[in-house]
C-alpha cells in the first residue's frame, strides 16, 4: 500500500514537473515568429494582439492544405 | 532546377512537411504538392495575406521580413520569401523549426536556379566547323 502511494506521488510530481517545463519553454503554445533580413527575430505568443491577428490567417492555410 | 522537382525533393527529404507550394508574389502558383490547383491557389493567397499582415505587425521598413512561422495546436505554417517567389509549407504540431526553414529555403533557391545549358566540347565545335566547311 505504502509502495503504491509512493509511486503515485512520484508519477504526480513528474507530471507536474513536465507541465511546468512545457509551460516555461513555450512548447505547446500557439505563437508567431517573424524573421528579418538582418537576422533578428520577433516572437508573438498566444494572447498577444499580433498573434490574435496572424493565427487565423495561418489556420486558413492549414485548413486549405488539409482539405 | 524545375520548381515541381524541387518540391518533390523537399517532401521526400523532410518527413515533417505535409504539403508545400511555391508561388510568385501575386499569388500565382508555380508548383505545389496540393491535391488540386484550386486549394493550392487559395493557400498561396492566404500565405501572402499572412506575410503582409506579419510585415504590418512587425516590420519597421528598415529590414525586410524574410520568414514567418505560425504555430498552432493543429499544426504549423512556414512561409519563406525569396527574391521573386515565396515558399509555404504545412507541418504537424511542434516541428523542428530550424530544419523545416532550412529545407524550405533550399527548395526555393533550387527552384529559382536556371537549368545549365549543355556545354559543347572544343572537339565537338571543331568537328562542326569542319562539317560546315565541307
Amino acid at each position: 500500500m505504502r509502495r503504491a502511494l509512493r509511486w503515485g506521488v512520484v508519477a504526480l510530481g513528474s507530471a507536474a514537473g513536465l507541465a511546468l517545463w512545457r509551460r516555461s519553454s513555450g512548447k505547446g503554445r500557439e505563437r508567431v515568429e517573424l524573421y528579418f533580413s538582418d537576422g533578428s527575430m520577433v516572437s508573438y505568443p498566444e494572447g498577444s494582439t499580433e498573434a490574435a491577428r496572424l493565427i487565423p490567417l495561418a489556420r486558413q492555410v492549414l485548413t486549405t492544405a488539409r482539405g | 532546377m524545375d520548381a515541381a522537382q524541387a518540391l518533390a525533393d523537399l517532401t521526400e527529404i523532410s518527413t515533417q512537411i505535409q504539403a508545400a507550394l511555391i508561388a510568385d508574389e501575386q499569388g500565382a502558383v508555380v508548383a505545389s504538392t496540393f491535391a488540386d490547383d484550386t486549394s493550392a491557389g487559395e493557400a498561396a493567397r492566404s500565405a501572402l495575406d499572412l506575410l503582409a499582415a506579419a510585415e504590418d505587425a512587425g516590420g519597421n521598413g528598415a529590414v525586410h521580413l524574410t520568414q514567418v512561422l505560425a504555430s498552432t495546436h493543429a499544426g504549423s505554417v512556414f512561409v519563406v520569401r525569396g527574391e521573386e517567389r515565396i515558399a509555404t509549407a504545412v507541418t504537424g504540431p511542434e516541428p523542428t523549426v530550424g530544419l523545416v526553414f532550412y529545407d524550405l529555403k533550399t527548395c526555393l533557391r533550387l527552384s529559382a536556379e536556371r537549368p545549365e545549358k549543355p556545354r559543347r566540347s572544343r572537339k565537338q565545335t571543331k568537328k562542326d566547323e569542319k562539317s560546315v566547311d565541307a
